[in-house]
């Protein structure tokens, strides 16, 4: 439904790469995965890493509250003004999946507002491994599943861990206390996905976020190049 | 049209109770006749050349009895003392309230009205015209209105204001006397403000009020509603902050340069806290 | 009028933002005014009877291709509650961006140009009812359904109650439905000849307090 339409006026685009004064508009990242994997996290170090060098928002769709915001403002990893929460009625999937028109309102008027930007991050409400994001939302998304989830979680597979453009294990520095096996998680994961990538990391490490913060990277110049 | 005087009720404090039932007197209402009183009350406060405002209309007629009462400022106070009580059913009472240019105009009234049922099967009507001119100032804060079992009112208060006009204005339903079941009544209040709608919200309740009136999205049992509507022209640029006055009762701006307090409680005295209140917070 | 689209139109799927708001019942269930499937009843059945009739007649005048500027300030007058207000544009905006893509039209353009942040939902609802060939009745008809399936289904989720009690409650409720939806295009009709003042301004005194108090909340599962 967001292919057939006009571009003459303000709020008509969906996942169109235009906007409607004819810029092309900020690459979309989503970031899904289940409660307490890292999401927040995860979002909190892409933009310490990268708003040095790119002009970038964050959406973020809290299932009962602004927590979610409020810690990102709170660890001030952005100006105010360029975080957005998104209320999604104790249906989070349905808010970055079924009917994204609340997140399409809040990435436009980041663009409007703050822009113009190279990158949303749009992070979406802890879930669980069936959430995935609209293609009508995000150009690419992100998930996230750490190792105290359980490291069977990789072999169950799911919608979230076989079709994200990037898997990420976070928080393999637990790894040895919660008795998950990396070797086994990794091994399963690139079962499930093929030539998609996977990441594994833990945010406490020196290397950080860096691997993830370089696959943004990637996708950026792919779509400024596109 | 003539005034008329009633057999009172016996309601202590009741607007126009005249005390010990009196007859019916000459141009009083005739029970053989199945039609209720019509009556206008008039009054208009225009400023004199010492900016003093004066109230060259003051008439009030059958049940609406107008009196002028001092002021200690230079703004002209009226009181709606009511000659009997009213309205009743079929009754169509109207108050035409005018405030001039730059005049300041503060009205009131001695009780509260109490819609009573009477003769009539049709309900009683009550309109309130407010009109504030240019630079003028009225403040409309009569006593409750109180619906009693079996009565049957229409009630539409209708305020006109030019630009930089200022309009307090407060009302208060009360549904039923002390433990009895309210009667119906529909209450429509309109605000237009330099010929656009700044708010326009009407409540049903009581029998025949469309359902649901009592239920948890409307009264939920609270027998006492009021409204607080400030018109000023510095809202426009400085909109009120929206807060809640305690658990039932909330303020608001609107969409110009208004706001209204909406406030419900168990009883008129409780109601009347929180709008005194809020007149304390939001009076110029 | 096509009743297949009325159905697109109507689905509580239809993608326009409706699933994150309670249409005040999480106010209502928080204040313990409703517990079971008998205060959502009487919750839907009031606000059916005032907000519910006040949209539905909103809609259905845009339905009828009254200029959507007008109705847009008289919703604004009916809709004292600032918060309410907030939530009525941003609902709108979601809406007009459903229309545009599924039914365009250049009045939805129109509109969408002149009120870039969102018209009041039940003015673009009844203009997207407009361009997607439907009428009055239908339009009326899809915002007195919202007014109670929306509340129905938060209550669902918040009193995890049984959602067949709480289809039932719907259920009971459609002939009421169908009268106040007829209510709403018979003054919808008045509107030409009579202007917006014909339109019903039902109010429910604790729908505008409650979503003020709800507006104020730090923890909440709806945005109201």
């Amino acid at each position: 439904m967001h292919l057939d339409h006009s571009h003459d006026g303000p709020a008509a685009v969906s996942a169109d790469a235009v906007r409607p004064d004819g810029r092309r508009r900020a690459l979309r990242i989503g970031l899904g995965g289940p409660v307490g994997s890292g999401k927040t996290a995860t979002v909190a170090a892409l933009c310490r890493t990268l708003r040095d060098e790119l002009s970038l928002a964050v959406v973020t769709n809290d299932i009962y509250t602004r927590e979610d915001a409020a810690f990102l403002l709170r660890e001030a990893v952005l100006p105010p003004e360029r975080i957005t929460a998104v209320e999604t009625g104790a249906c989070p999937h349905t808010a970055i999946r079924d009917d994204i028109s609340a997140n399409l309102e809040a990435v436009e008027d980041l663009e409007d507002e703050v822009g113009p930007l190279d990158l949303v991050l749009v992070e979406s409400g802890g879930d669980n491994l069936t959430a995935t994001f609209s293609r009508g939302l995000v150009d690419a998304q992100v998930f996230v599943i750490d190792v105290a989830g359980g490291d069977d979680i990789p072999r169950k597979g799911g919608p979230g861990v076989t079709t994200a453009d990037l898997l990420v294990i976070n928080k393999t520095d637990l790894a040895p206390y919660v008795g998950s096996d990396l070797q086994r998680m990794e091994r399963d994961a690139k079962e499930q996905r093929a030539e998609l990538p996977v990441v594994l990391q833990s945010l406490r490490s020196e290397h950080g976020v860096t691997d993830v913060a370089t696959w943004v990277r990637e996708r950026l110049a792919a779509w400024t190049a596109a | 049209m003539s005034s008329a005087v009633r057999v009172s009720v016996d309601e202590p404090g009741a607007v126009g109770a005249p005390g010990a039932g009196g007859a019916v007197a000459s141009g009083g209402r005739d029970s053989s006749v199945d039609s209720g009183i019509r009556a206008v009350a008039r009054i208009r406060a225009e400023v004199d050349a010492r900016g003093v405002s004066r109230l060259p209309v003051l008439e009030g007629e059958g049940p609406l009895a107008v009196r002028r009462v001092r002021s200690s400022g230079q703004e002209a106070r009226v009181a709606l003392v009511g000659a009997m009580s009213a309205p009743l059913g079929g009754d169509r009472l109207t108050v035409e309230a005018t405030a001039g240019v730059g005049a300041r105009l503060d009205i009131g009234s001695s009780a509260a009205t109490i819609a009573l049922p009477g003769q009539s099967e049709r309900p009683a009507r009550y309109d309130v015209r407010l009109s504030v001119a240019e630079d003028a100032e009225l403040r409309w804060l009569p006593e409750q209105l109180i619906s009693a079992y079996g009565s049957s009112l229409r009630m539409t208060t209708r305020a006109e204001l030019a630009p930089g006009a200022r309009l307090l204005l407060r009302e208060e339903q009360v549904l039923g006397r002390a433990g009895e079941e309210p009667g119906a009544l529909t209450s429509r209040l309109t605000v237009r403000c330099d010929g656009r709608t700044l708010l326009d919200q009407e409540l049903s309740c009581g029998p025949g009020a469309p359902g649901g009136w009592d239920g948890p999205a409307a009264l939920a049992g609270h027998r006492a509603l009021g409204q607080l509507v400030v018109v000023h022209p510095e809202l426009a640029h400085s909109p009120a902050e929206p807060r809640m006055l305690g658990e039932h009762a909330a303020l608001t701006p609107l969409a110009g340069p208004g706001l209204l307090v909406t406030a419900v409680a168990a009883d008129a005295l409780l109601l009347r806290r929180v709008l005194d209140e809020a007149v304390r917070l939001v009076a110029w | 009028m096509s009743r297949a689209t009325l159905l697109v139109l109507a689905d509580g799927r239809f993608p326009a933002g409706g699933h994150a708001h309670s249409g005040g019942a999480e106010a209502a269930v928080a204040a313990g005014r409703i517990k079971d499937a008998a205060g959502l009843e009487a919750f839907c059945r009031g606000r059916l009877h005032t907000s519910g009739l006040v949209a539905a007649a909103l809609a259905a005048t845009a339905a009828l291709g009254v200029d959507p500027l007008l109705l847009d300030d008289a919703a604004d007058a009916r809709t004292p509650s600032a918060a309410l207000r907030t939530v009525a544009r941003k609902l709108g905006r979601q809406m007009m961006r459903a229309a545009r893509s599924t039914w365009p039209s250049p009045e939805l353009d129109a509109l969408a140009a002149v009120r870039p942040k969102g018209a009041h939902q039940p003015v673009v609802l009844g203009l997207a009812a407009r361009s997607a060939g439907l009428g009055p009745e239908d339009a009326a008809h899809v915002a007195v359904y919202e007014a109670v399936s929306g509340p129905a289904t938060a209550v669902v989720r918040l009193l995890s109650l049984d959602p067949f009690d709480a289809t039932r409650v719907l259920a009971r409720l459609a002939p009421e439905l169908d009268r106040v939806a007829a209510d709403a295009v018979a003054a919808a009709r008045r509107v030409p000849d009579h202007g917006v003042d014909a339109l019903p301004a039902a109010s429910a005194p604790l729908l505008d307090i409650g979503a003020e108090a709800h507006a104020g909340w730090a923890v909440r599962l709806f945005a109201s």
